[in-house]
């Protein structure tokens, strides 16, 4: 069974300098899970290092979250793309060893 | 050492305004951030470029003073006294197989920025302020049965020793990444990543396809005929196998469960496929010649 570390969201919000309210609305957006306990609010661990790139394109690159969505979209294609080519080349060189 | 012309990487005149250099420097990082371009280096290496041009030209007195020395660099005091300091960064880290190539002048500055502003001289205020540091990419290679069984390696990286566990599985070309693993960040950026490839060499007589093993074995002629018993090499060992009498040449048998483990799905594996190549006897005697005449006698 999986157990899941949760950090309390205000704890984050100053540790990377951001308003609650952010983390608020990634979860109204379905980017992050956020998770409620005795009215507090915790991030689950295993989303901190999306959270962390959701910030820096956020206030990097000025990217609203309607653009993040679509990016995290496009880059989980990008990914699964690439898993897939990796497989067609090794598969690929079977045959070309032949 | 070579002139870095910041306005022509941010594709702006030196005319343009604190707002015209902020559009440029966003529009370029929006299509080069490394989290847009995952295991992009060319990408990497590009953003790199566009964050020193805006480092430098957003800075009103460090966009002063790179105007005023800029193409007469070489002439400028600040160049002089760097140069002087000036050293060669290269890096090589090698442990055993494994080449880790890194050099600190592909780093987050050009010699070009830190002979003319030196290397520690953050100056971005807030957010933008902070580097995140640069990523590393090495090659591992493993044999087909290291890949085989999840195992621990050392690896030395710019001088540090990080323990990896390598799970059974692992695919050739697959990447994983070591977080902050790679160069140390700058003005309070975090460190970067370390992307290791693996490259998983070829094995002499077993074949990977996925999760699923190939491999070929050579049967006598009278085993194919009369059927009997032969072993087999696997990665896990001997295995020993059935012959059906008239096993023809070519045919492929399957066994299931006994391929490559799947990647982080402990107790899982493929399929090993055997394919029997049945081998004509060679230097018959007149006797053996005599008696496939006779089979051959209709």
């Amino acid at each position: 069974m999986q157990t899941d570390d949760l950090i309390l969201a205000e704890e984050l919000c100053s540790h990377y300098k951001v308003e609650l309210s952010f983390i608020s609305s990634l979860q109204q957006f379905g980017l992050i899970e956020v998770t409620s306990v005795e009215e507090a609010a915790y991030v689950p661990q295993r989303e901190l290092q999306k959270l962390e790139q959701i910030a820096r394109l956020h206030y990097d690159l000025d990217i609203n979250l309607e653009g993040i969505d679509a990016i995290s979209h496009l880059l989980d294609r990008i990914k699964s793309m690439q898993s897939e080519i990796t497989f067609l080349k090794n598969r690929l060189s079977m045959y070309e060893r032949r | 050492m070579e002139f870095v012309d910041y306005y022509k990487i941010l594709g702006i005149d030196k005319s343009a305004s604190d707002s015209d250099i902020k559009s440029a420097y966003r529009k370029l990082a929006r299509k080069y951030h490394p989290d847009l371009n995952p295991n992009d280096k060319e990408a990497h290496k590009k953003f790199q470029h566009i964050n020193e041009a805006n480092e430098v030209l957003s800075d009103p007195e460090k966009r002063k003073k790179y105007d005023k020395y800029g193409k007469d660099w070489e002439h400028g005091e600040e160049y002089e006294k760097a140069r002087q300091q000036q050293q060669s960064r290269q890096q090589q880290y090698n442990y055993g197989d494994y080449n880790f190539a890194g050099s600190d002048d592909d780093g987050n500055f050009s010699d070009f920025f830190s002979s003319m502003f030196g290397r520690s001289e953050g100056g971005r205020k807030g957010k933008q302020a902070k580097f995140r540091g640069e990523d590393y990419n090495a090659e591992l290679r493993l044999t087909l049965t290291q890949a085989y069984t999840t195992h621990q390696q050392t690896l030395t990286v710019n001088g540090k020793k990080i323990r990896i566990t390598i799970p059974a599985g692992v695919e050739n070309g697959q990447v994983i990444k070591l977080k902050g693993h790679g160069g140390a960040g700058l003005n309070g950026g975090p460190a970067g990543d370390l992307y290791i490839t693996f490259v998983i060499e070829e094995h002499p007589t077993i074949k990977r396809s996925g999760n699923d093993l190939y491999t070929t074995l050579d049967i006598d002629l009278y085993t194919a005929v009369l059927g009997g018993e032969v072993t087999v090499d696997t990665l896990s060992g001997k295995v020993k196998l059935k012959v059906s009498p008239e096993t023809q040449n070519g045919t492929k048998i399957r066994l299931k469960g006994k391929g490559f483990p799947v990647y982080k799905q402990e107790g899982q594996f493929g399929d090993l496929y055997v394919t029997y190549t049945v081998k004509i006897p060679t230097n018959l005697t007149e006797r053996q010649k005599e008696l496939f005449r006779e089979l051959a006698t209709p």
